[in-house]
């Protein structure tokens, strides 16, 4: 993610414009996975549905030199909101000139084509939302567009123009303004600061501290949040408002596309409804928005067309957001691709009287409420939820990381509430954030190895570097860790082979239970087969595995037992076996599914 | 899959060489600067240098003056791996000698001196870490206010005036010599090599890197963090503790203001011997050589006669030189080991 701009094209790889939904699969040698795509979990996307499946919008070549509505500042309406329930009297979407178009894009990322041929495009004064699952490719194309990643291959236009923005200033400039999940705001500055940070009006060097509160007066009353003082720390407002000012920022640029990604993640219901009324004062003055949400029932409502992407690729561009059924919405998102092969299992769980893991009743105020699950030897349990549905900081706290409100975490008969608690049970952790909570990026693979353990090796407070080195270095081969030095720093390793050291730092300690947060984050394809092998044969050795991950194909295929987690809450648990894809990113993302639909 | 393993294998001796020349060459710099030091010493003062018991004297001499800095680096060194930083240093030894030194505590002979200086440093010490992992104070704030604080107290106790230290035994520490070697050199190389042993060896040196270099990574292995952090700052007290047995030895007396600047000393020393100010790496003979270092500066220009804000100067270049040498070749290195 880091790695940003000017990367050579990859060698050409050319990009038809239809690509076959799977064209290459053979692709690298991951050990251990020969039998061929079996698993196959997706019923939905072999049977394609019937509406129109042209991937590539359609090339009418667009003549209109593309003058956005009015580049005046159309006229302010005070106070009322100008009437947000029917949006516009003038032509329908199709007929507003095309502000952006993006044909066959394409960013390749050492290990991972992130994007794989992705087709766009947006209408002046529409709301255009972008759908697809964790790892699609969306936070790529967002980066692309502001700038931040450069495309590989592939071409942008924006009002007609070849668009190749290689800073996030440049982007910004050129009229195109992204609003991150997390807010890039500085909270100690004021909102007018805010809002023209990094270009602000100035006479002589000196700020002109009122012309610029009086410009963002008037940004915040269009935005229809005159309330709003100019001169307020951004610190003491909401997120709602934070997203105000984030707004703000981008019409102090001038920006005819706003790239809002996820943004009512932050938002309570009623602030939800405010966003969308911004949503629509900006489309009607002629600003396109791209719309990047879970949350279906939101695109219904405020969205005009949908691209789905998946795998880097659109899957279907165009589609109305209100006529389209959402089954056909989910089949788009949804069904097994190259990344996904999992081993065949070969053991199941082991029958107990007693679970190795139970969690009765956990609670953490705002982060999670009465949470119960249990986990037995040689069982695989997957957590299925979105990123903020409270799955992390539920691992964390079943650690012992974080301290329960309420509820008891019971291993093997014993409470559990430190780590070093949950550590001398037999519980280990592979964190979300690898290289921040798990590495020591400039020590060697075995001390990391030995983290946890080292103590154990030593006499009287003297390490045994000889017998931790012997140890880390069996645990490594059982890994197949490459390069298979165990001297070398963690920092030269990839990812995947960074977490191999994670996860063999538990397997030294003789771990019972292993709690694995998003185990493939980062991980190039083949690793992560490597990986699935890895948890596989770990269950089928007794040890229970308790796993959370974002992509829903990797908790079906890799559990015996699925919990899916919604805003702090377990709504729903099953066999793996009966459960699929569709039907759990529903469940994930509020039950849009069992409500009625339009057929 | 063979040619992989046999790739691997010459990679492997690869990089174990690269990481072994690292080190050499961080303590090899260190080496050189105090090669140039002493060559400059001989072409300054070439008749003092051609008399060999003259040489002898001043070596001792040398590293006579290093003692007691140096002991204060090494607990320095362990506070910096692990992810702190110890400005109260200078004060806990003020206060640990003042109080060794009152009449009260004389009337206890040595043993009692010795046994208050090491406590009173090592409780100081660990105020401080409980201070920093228990009240969530940030070590430059917490240690600031400790510097302050203890040297306050320290006047307080003295009551302004230098003590005067009677004790025969204490005060023939500075003198003694053990084969030829002074007595606080003796007790510098102990410091040291038990240092390098705790550092290396064993795990509370494991627990500090660890701690240091990712708080979080190993909170999560089941590290007791907070608990080890105490330790540090009671190691670092203990230190001081000695070091103020140390210089009332050689003062045969004790005040609030000795050791003064000592933290900024020893953080330097630390520093140009590669010891990382963010934590999580460093070197106790890295440490040893930057002491010497300025103690060799602080000779020469003691030889030469010249005046202390010359030397102030040429430290200061000394810092910035080691740091930019050191940044250099740690990124030079981390991408030939990357390659």
């Amino acid at each position: 993610m880091t790695t940003a701009n000017a990367r050579p094209p990859t060698p050409a790889q050319p990009t038809s414009a239809t690509p076959p939904p799977d064209a290459a699969l053979p692709l690298d040698a991951a050990p251990a996975l020969d039998q061929a795509p079996a698993l196959d979990a997706a019923p939905a996307l072999d049977q394609t549905p019937a509406l129109d499946a042209a991937p590539a919008p359609d090339p009418t070549p667009p003549p209109d030199p593309i003058p956005p509505p009015d580049p005046a500042p159309p006229p302010i309406h005070d106070g009322h909101p100008a009437d947000p329930v029917n949006p516009d009297p003038d032509p329908g979407p199709e007929n507003r000139p095309v502000v952006l178009q993006l044909t066959d894009v394409v960013k390749t990322f050492p290990g991972v084509r992130a994007l794989d041929g992705v087709q766009l495009e947006v209408r002046a004064g529409e709301v255009h939302c972008l759908l697809g699952q964790n790892g699609a490719g969306k936070s790529t194309l967002i980066k692309v567009l502001a700038g931040v990643h450069l495309a590989d291959e592939g071409s942008i236009s924006w009002l007609g123009e070849p668009f190749a923005p290689t800073s996030p200033q440049a982007a910004m400039r050129a009229g195109i303004a992204t609003i991150y999940q997390e807010l890039d705001l500085v909270d100690e500055l004021s909102v007018a600061e805010n809002a023209f940070l990094g270009h602000e009006p100035h006479l002589l060097g000196f700020n002109r501290r009122r012309l610029m509160a009086y410009e963002t007066k008037k940004i915040l009353t269009r935005l229809g949040h005159p309330e709003i003082a100019a001169r307020r720390l951004v610190r003491t407002l909401p997120a709602a408002g934070k997203q105000v000012v984030s707004m703000a920022r981008a019409l102090s640029h001038d920006a005819r596309l706003i790239v809002m990604d996820e943004p009512s993640a932050v938002l309570a219901h009623d602030e939800v409804a405010n966003l969308f009324r911004i949503i629509r004062e900006l489309t009607a003055q002629g600003i396109a928005v791209i719309y990047i949400s879970h949350r279906l029932e939101e695109i219904r409502e405020i969205g005009d067309r949908v691209t789905v992407l998946k795998d880097g690729r659109t899957t279907a561009a165009n589609l109305p957001a209100r006529g389209t059924p959402t089954r056909d919405l989910v089949s788009r998102m949804t069904g097994r691709t190259i990344e996904y092969v999992f081993p065949q299992r070969t053991a199941g769980r082991q029958e107990h009287d007693q679970p190795l893991l139970e969690v009765a009743d956990l609670t953490r105020e705002g982060e999670f409420a009465d949470v119960s699950l249990n986990v037995h030897k040689g069982e695989i349990v997957g957590i299925a939820g979105l990123v903020g549905s409270g799955r992390s900081e539920l691992l964390e706290t079943i650690f012992g990381a974080r301290r329960a409100d309420s509820g008891t975490v019971t291993v093997r008969g014993r409470r559990v509430t430190s780590v070093g608690a949950a550590v001398k049970a037999g519980i280990g952790m592979a964190p979300e954030e690898r290289k921040s909570q798990a590495l020591l990026l400039d020590e060697p693979v075995y001390r990391n190895m030995t983290l946890a353990s080292f103590a154990g090796f030593a006499h009287v407070g003297f390490t045994n570097t000889a017998g931790e080195k012997a140890a880390a270095g069996a645990v490594a081969d059982q890994l197949e860790l490459r390069p298979r030095d165990v001297a070398r720093p963690v920092r030269t390793l990839s990812g995947g082979n960074q977490q191999k050291v994670v996860v063999g730092r538990w397997l030294l300690g003789g771990t019972r239970l292993l709690l694995l947060d998003e185990p493939t984050r980062g991980v190039d394809v083949g690793a992560r087969a490597e990986l699935y092998q890895v948890i596989h044969d770990l269950a089928a050795g007794g040890v229970g595995v308790l796993l959370v991950s974002s992509e829903v194909p990797e908790v079906l295929g890799l559990s015996d037992r699925v919990l899916v987690m919604r805003e702090g809450r377990m709504v729903h648990e099953a066999p793996a076996a009966e459960l699929d894809e569709a039907t759990v990113l529903d469940l994930v993302m509020a039950g849009s599914l069992l409500e009625g639909e339009p057929a | 899959m063979t040619t992989e393993t046999a790739a691997d294998k010459t990679t492997a001796t690869e990089t174990k060489a690269l990481r072994q020349t690292e080190g050499l060459l961080r303590n090899l710099g260190l080496v050189g600067v105090l090669v140039v030091l002493v060559i400059i010493g001989i072409v300054t003062r070439p008749e003092l240098y051609g008399d060999a018991t003259w040489v002898r004297t001043n070596v001792f001499t040398i590293l006579q003056q290093a003692s007691a800095i140096g002991v204060v680096t090494v607990g320095m060194t362990f506070v910096i791996i692990g992810g702190g930083i110890d400005l109260s240093v200078g004060a806990i030894i003020a206060i640990a000698g003042v109080w060794s030194t009152t009449v009260a505590t004389q009337s206890y002979g040595a043993a009692g001196m010795i046994f208050t200086a090491l406590v009173v440093g090592i409780v100081v010490g660990l105020i401080n870490g409980i201070l920093i992992s228990y009240g969530r104070l940030v070590p430059f704030i917490a240690t600031l206010a400790m510097m302050v604080a203890a040297r306050g107290l320290a006047a307080q106790i003295s009551g302004k005036q230098t003590q005067v230290s009677g004790n025969a035994t204490i005060n023939g520490i500075a003198t003694t010599k053990i084969l030829g070697i002074p007595l606080l050199v003796v007790i510098l190389a102990v410091v040291v090599a038990a240092g390098w042993v705790l550092l290396n060896r064993t795990t509370f040196g494991r627990r500090t890197v660890a701690v240091g270099g990712n708080p979080e990574a190993a909170r999560l292995a089941g590290i007791n963090v907070r608990r080890h952090t105490v330790l540090l700052y009671a190691l670092s007290g203990l230190c001081c503790g000695l070091a103020a047995i140390m210089l009332t030895s050689q003062a045969t007396s004790a005040q609030a203001a000795m050791a003064n600047l000592y933290e900024l000393d020893a953080i330097a020393a630390a520093i140009i011997g590669g010891t990382l100010l963010s934590g999580g790496r460093g070197t106790i003979v890295g440490a040893l050589f930057g002491v010497l270092v300025f103690s060799t500066i602080t000779n020469l220009f003691a030889i030469n006669n010249l005046s202390t804000e010359v030397q102030n100067m040429v430290k200061g270049a000394i810092i910035v030189a080691a740091v930019l040498v050191q940044q250099f070749r740690y990124r030079s290195l981390t991408q030939l080991l990357k390659r």
